[in-house]
């Protein structure tokens, strides 16, 4: 799957594809896989939307425990099922070790932690993002004090802090979401605060503030559309980063408290099981991790290459 | 130019005391560190016995004060003694320090000596099937968290073919083979993510230079093919990857909380983790006084390398 999603998509491959289709509609339909993410596009709209219908698409509850299905493998383990007549039921990917199914726990987990991600996205992407605006416009010793706040903050060990903060404050969604926020919104002031440097010396902000307008009003109107692009394609590129810190720290057993199953919880779980063989519990949450980020990251470089060239250096 | 360097050096300095504020005060949050010592309602330790102890500790003072008595400690080289073992911090520290280092070693050569020579492979044969090689190791290694790289590596090598041990350091064992062996794993996790870093970025600049004015002159001038690629080009597109350097470095310092922590390896990350966990505050404001000690160094020289190696770049 990885293996496709990254030859697929890549241009020159596909180009030399399409030399050899004659057939118009296919060679239409190569074309717009060579000009879209398309792979990567299916693969997260999948994995989001069976994260959002799980309560109509799992097959058992989050917390649903059958002691019968106790380490049961994935389906396509008949010898298994065939010793077990008594299960009467079939786990698609596996239960664990409390007999929970593996895929809707996948589905349910997937709330938490691609919400958690998208939230601590927003926020600190907005913080960010109003701070560049903000210093980038009006300059001077806002400037000069937010650009330093910054150097500060990108200094901090926020892998520590944050495993400290979850055990001293107790580990919790919400402290979760405060964390991931304040870790990420220094991210973005440098891109946005350069983009407003440039553009408030155009001539339609000049003539806007002619006509009378506020400051307010120019950093609303005529800056915040303009640096959009720029933040939309942060923003794509540092989701992968978010879900993969929330995994990591939740794996650590200081994120998402561990009765709540999320993908870095899963992981956590069922390594204990490794050594017995059940490598299911952890290996199907821990692959969700990994193609919905790659696929983020995916669309994240196609959308800038599209959107900013300049961010290439990210 | 040294205006700025001393600029960057008071603002790596004021990094440093804000991390190691928010340590402390977090550190204290979660309660009376004392109570290691005595528990609520347990036995033998008297109500005199804690106030001694807790002024032997400075425990009594304000926590404001706490902090610039242990800051001033810190200065003189002093870090206080662990509150589980009572051993020295610094001894602690550096007992463990060894096994973070040879790890964090191991881990960049290996992520220097794919990345880069996969980097320019994929670029000077772009779309080729070394390309497209270089490209999913790329990408794979900046989606794949690292815990979950570990989790697959100890699944197949350790308990399917038992090629590996699961995990731990055989100090006990000599260094070759057995500790080389036991540190294969560790290494490719933390290694993998900095390797596709460098591949990527070896790969889009090798890919930029190639493309530039004096590349095709030399070939216009009729220059051997390898004598371009690596006499003009690859000189001029290391710039990136040797400035990412440091920072890649400091990433190691993350990394390792996590590797040490899945493969049980005894280093620093995992003392880090082990005193949270024990709420052993002296230990963990001195490993992360040292963590953002490497943080601010780093970064610090990071912008001199971008200085040194491209004189492009001037800081005003």
């Amino acid at each position: 799957m990885a293996t496709d999603t990254a030859a697929t998509t890549s241009p020159d491959l596909i180009s030399a594809q399409v030399r050899t289709v004659q057939d118009g509609r296919g060679k239409r339909f190569l074309v717009a896989l060579r000009r879209w993410p398309v792979i990567p596009i299916i693969i997260v709209t999948v994995l989001v939307g069976m994260t959002i219908l799980a309560p109509w698409l799992a097959p058992f509850g989050e917390e649903e425990i059958n002691l019968r299905g106790r380490g049961a493998p994935p389906l396509w383990y008949g010898e298994w099922y065939a010793e077990n007549p008594n299960l009467q039921t079939t786990y698609i990917l596996g239960a664990d070790h409390l007999g929970r199914d593996v895929m809707s726990r996948i589905m349910y987990g997937g709330r938490v932690s691609l919400s958690v991600a998208a939230i601590s996205l927003v926020i600190g992407i907005t913080i960010g993002s109003a701070v560049g605006l903000v210093s980038g416009y009006f300059g001077g010793i806002f400037d000069e004090l937010m650009m330093r706040l910054v150097d500060v903050w990108n200094a901090l060990p926020f892998l520590l802090i944050a495993i400290l903060a979850a055990i001293t404050l107790g580990q919790s969604v919400t402290i979760l979401l405060i964390l991931l926020s304040l870790a990420s919104w220094a991210g973005s002031v440098r891109n946005v605060r350069a983009e407003v440097l440039t553009l408030k010396t155009r001539e339609y902000v000049a003539a806007s503030k002619v006509a009378g307008s506020g400051n307010f009003r120019i950093m609303i109107r005529h800056l915040t559309p303009n640096v959009m692009n720029t933040i939309v394609v942060l923003a794509t590129l540092r989701v992968g980063g978010l879900i993969l810190a929330e995994a990591s720290l939740s794996y650590l057993g200081a994120g998402v408290p561990s009765n709540i199953p999320t993908w870095g919880n899963m992981v956590s779980d069922g390594q204990g099981y490794l050594n017995s063989g059940e490598w299911w519990i952890s290996v199907f949450p821990g692959t969700a991790i990994l193609l919905v980020v790659m696929s983020v990251n995916f669309i994240g470089d196609w959308l800038r290459d599209r959107f900013d060239p300049r961010l290439r250096q990210l | 130019m040294r205006k700025f360097l001393l600029q960057r050096l008071a603002f790596g300095l004021l990094s440093l005391v804000a991390a190691t504020l928010i340590v402390f005060v977090l550190s204290r949050l979660q309660g009376d560190p004392l109570l290691l010592y005595a528990k609520p309602g347990g036995y033998g330790v008297s109500p005199e016995q804690i106030a001694a102890l807790s002024e032997k500790l400075g425990l009594d003072r304000p926590l404001i004060v706490q902090y610039f008595l242990w800051l001033a400690d810190v200065l003189q080289g002093d870090f206080g003694k662990t509150l589980l073992a009572e051993q020295d911090v610094r001894m602690v520290v550096f007992q463990k320090l060894g096994a973070t280092v040879q790890l964090g070693v191991a881990a960049f050569m290996l992520a220097t000596f794919v990345g880069i020579p996969l980097g320019v492979l994929s670029a000077v044969k772009r779309a080729s099937i070394w390309d497209y090689i270089g490209r999913t190791f790329a990408l794979l290694g900046q989606a794949t968290p690292a815990f979950f790289t570990g989790i697959l590596g100890i699944l197949i090598f350790a308990v399917y073919l038992g090629w590996l041990p699961p995990s731990g350091r055989p100090t006990d064992q000599p260094f070759f083979p057995d500790q080389m062996v036991a540190m294969i794993m560790p290494m490719v996790t933390l290694g993998w993510l900095p390797a596709a870093t460098y591949l990527r970025l070896t790969r889009s600049s090798v890919l930029e230079t190639l493309d530039s004015e004096f590349v095709k002159l030399a070939r216009a001038k009729g220059v051997n093919a390898n004598r371009v690629i690596w006499k003009h080009a690859f000189r001029n597109a290391l710039i990136p990857p040797l400035t990412v350097s440091a920072l890649i470095l400091i990433g190691f310092l993350e990394g390792s909380v996590i590797v040490e922590s899945v493969f049980a390896w005894p280093g620093v990350g995992r003392l880090a983790v082990d005193s949270i966990h024990n709420n052993d505050f002296p230990l963990l404001t001195g490993v992360i006084f040292m963590f953002a000690v490497l943080y601010v160094v780093g970064s610090f020289l990071a912008d001199m390398l971008y200085m040194v190696v491209d004189p492009r770049i001037r800081y005003n």
